[in-house]
């Protein structure tokens, strides 16, 4: 495993640095120069230069690129260009509330949507099961927006059970008071997909042999889905974890933006808008090579949950 | 498919020359053409309730989105036309309290000024002014008090905006598939049929793209869109933005059905009868393949309108003198709280209706043109 594990990582050298020039290609070339986003409307050609030289926008681009590498492997991006702080220290501060809304959201919407997936897997065609299907196709075309618009509207305005908006410096307050309008918003509008995919996972291992044989040696039902199924149907719905993990790390960020929560997701949209380009390289990078080891933990993770995954 | 009619054809061509056919034989009566996958398909789609259903309400939204292009509808979505805020016709009765402030706002300023012509050093010139403004013909226009499902801020219906925002993004949800999708097959069939180096190369290229998580790739592409301006104006920009990062689930698609493609016998009899690599790639293999692609241009129009829905919001989608369902859905978060919810209504259900409808006929269509999958 030691060695499947090693290889792995030699392979993603490749793909990191193609992330590396792809980001590089986009704000450094496509992007231009930022000196002019910079100084704004209004700035003399002299203060122009300036700010080309602080930035390194003048030096060739090999230079350039170097100096983006560097960045990268140091931890070191700079200052942000709009508000001078360091681009290390915002996405450490930013993080802490990502996670505070996004790893509940993960546990709870996953668990929910497992039990109520093996509950209508287990029924399926019957007419509940039609009427869940039919209810969550109808639930995912609604767009997010507006669900966020009338929740927020509802239970923070008119009925007043929840803050509207806002976020404290204690944990404790905002995970108890903060938090979870934007957690319920984000479970209920990302159950429905989530429960369809995973119902398509359990019917695939509902009609194998090995399910007939387990009833045929009299396996109570409930033994039947919760061990021989659920350990089958565990694989994919590792893998699809595996594609949400990294997505936690960015969060909602239309939550964090309707719920002014200062987490990473509203820190990017900021940045778009300012056109804080180190912001949003520094965090594009970085969430790339994150995505390419949780990607690595999941496949090691199937042998855990399959032994008879091998490593080649 | 062609290429097998190709075939059947020229092998049939060597049969009935003149010559070849045995006397005394009777040529084979013609055997009846069987039915096409398309026409098929069509028939599968035909029998799928839900399915035409759902392609009736496409089919509906895409005339209506057709005529407000043209113009024959919505055309002057942005005439304000009516009180400000003003209530649905259903709802005539109702108080709108913004309107009655703006009036009163409008009725003060009408009313004499406080006299300050001792101070004042433009008060001589006044009377003059006053003449002049006196001839030119102000028509006063009359506002509605209600509009068939309510207006806006500025008293624009909000029914004929609905209409030009679901023109809006419709439409930047088709061309970005559309792009995408040609994006995604180009490099599918290149890498899927050529393999080794060029496959290599697109491989890394997909895993490049598909490593960055989804939406910082697109906020990434924003970003510089937004800085630069190089992507172009109006539309362009989401379009390119939305395609560009939205072509990796395509191509991979695209590259199995081309390896699994690429070693079958028509193709080699093609390479047989000398056709070059283009020829094979799209006049032998595309249309084999083409109803992949179709399914994946229906999936991605749907993601890409709630995509754009949701850029839009954010303001790095349409400018802003541009209404899509995404704009607004933005105005109507302010409008909820002082209890305007037609906007928000019409944006969200309208948006709803199709893509609920467009999901449902993807799945039929997926159905249809792939039987063996069901």
């Amino acid at each position: 495993m030691t060695a499947y594990v090693i290889r792995r990582l030699w392979q993603m050298i490749p793909t990191i640095a193609g992330v590396i020039l792809l980001i590089f290609f986009l704000f450094n070339w496509v992007g231009g120069d930022p000196a002019q986003v910079l100084a704004g409307k209004i700035s003399n050609p002299e203060q122009i230069a300036n700010i080309r030289r602080q930035l390194g926008v003048d030096q060739p681009y090999w230079y350039q690129l170097l100096v983006f590498v560097k960045q990268v492997f140091t931890f070191d991006f700079g200052r942000s260009w709009s508000t001078n702080e360091e681009v290390s220290h915002i996405l450490l501060t930013r993080v802490g509330p990502t996670l505070t809304i996004m790893v509940p959201v993960l546990i709870i919407e996953t668990s929910l949507a497992v039990l109520f997936a093996i509950m209508v897997a287990y029924v399926r065609g019957s007419l509940t099961d039609r009427v869940i299907m039919i209810v969550c196709t109808t639930a995912m075309s609604i767009s997010f927006l507006v669900y966020i618009i009338v929740f927020q509207w509802l239970f923070g305005f008119v009925l007043g059970w929840f803050p509207v908006q806002g976020w404290s410096e204690s944990f404790v307050r905002n995970l108890t008071s903060y938090a979870p309008l934007p957690i319920m918003l984000a479970v209920a509008v990302g159950l429905a997909p989530e429960l369809r995919l995973y119902r398509s996972f359990f019917l695939d291992e509902i009609n194998q042999d090995y399910v007939r044989t387990a009833r045929a040696k009299g396996l109570p039902e409930k033994a039947v889905m919760m061990k021989h199924v659920l350990r089958n149907a565990m694989i994919p719905i590792l893998t699809n974890l595996g594609i949400l993990l990294p997505g936690v790390f960015v969060g909602s960020f239309l939550l964090e933006v309707f719920f002014s929560i200062p987490g990473l997701g509203r820190e990017i949209i900021t940045a778009v808008n300012r056109s804080d380009f180190p912001v949003i390289k520094a965090v594009t990078v970085y969430l790339a090579i994150l995505t390419m080891v949780v990607n690595l933990v999941v496949d090691v993770m199937y042998k855990f949950v399959d032994p008879r995954v091998s490593f080649k | 498919m062609s290429a097998g009619k190709e075939l059947q054809q020229s092998s049939s061509g060597v049969i009935a020359a003149p010559g070849q056919v045995p006397s005394g034989v009777q040529p084979p009566p013609p055997a009846q053409e069987s039915p096409g996958l398309w026409t098929l398909a069509w028939r599968r789609l035909r029998q799928d309730t839900v399915g035409m259903v759902s392609l009736v309400i496409v089919v509906f939204f895409l005339v209506m989105i057709a005529a407000s292009y043209f113009g024959l509808i919505a055309k002057d979505w942005n005439r304000e036309k009516g009180v400000s805020y003003a209530n649905p016709s259903f709802l005539a009765g109702a108080e709108n309290l913004e309107a009655k402030a703006m009036a009163e706002k409008a009725a003060a300023a009408k009313s004499p000024p406080v006299d300050l012509s001792d101070v004042d050093p433009l008060a001589p010139r006044y009377k003059e002014w006053e003449e002049r403004a006196a001839k030119i013909a102000v028509t006063e226009t009359k506002r509605a008090e209600t509009l068939p499902f309510g207006g806006d801020k500025w008293g624009r219906d909000v029914l004929q905006k609905a209409v030009k925002g679901a023109e809006v993004s419709i439409f930047v949800g088709l061309l970005a598939a559309l792009l995408a999708v040609s994006i995604g097959t180009m490099l599918g069939a290149a890498a899927g049929y050529f393999g080794r180096w060029v496959n290599d190369l697109l491989e890394w290229f997909y895993n490049i793209f598909t490593s960055i998580p989804y939406i910082l790739l697109i906020l990434s592409f924003a970003a510089v869109a937004a800085a630069t301006g190089k992507f172009g104006k109006g539309i362009v920009p989401i379009v390119l933005i939305l395609s560009l990062t939205g072509w990796t689930g395509i191509y991979r698609l695209i590259r199995a059905e081309y390896i699994k493609h690429g070693s079958r016998e028509y193709v080699k009899a093609a390479q047989a009868i000398g056709a070059s690599n283009f020829s094979r790639m799209f006049h032998h293999i595309l249309p084999n393949v083409s109803h992949v692609a179709l399914v994946q241009l229906s999936q991605h129009t749907v993601s890409f309108i709630k995509a754009e829905v949701i850029l839009s919001f954010l303001g790095f989608g349409v400018p802003v003198d541009m209404v899509s369902w995404g704009t607004m859905l933005a105005e109507a978060q302010n409008e909820l709280v002082i209890g305007k919810w037609w906007q928000l209504a019409a944006a969200g259900a309208s948006m709803a209706i199709l893509v609920t409808a467009f999901s449902l006929f993807t799945d039929s269509l997926r159905d249809a043109l792939d039987p063996k999958l069901k």
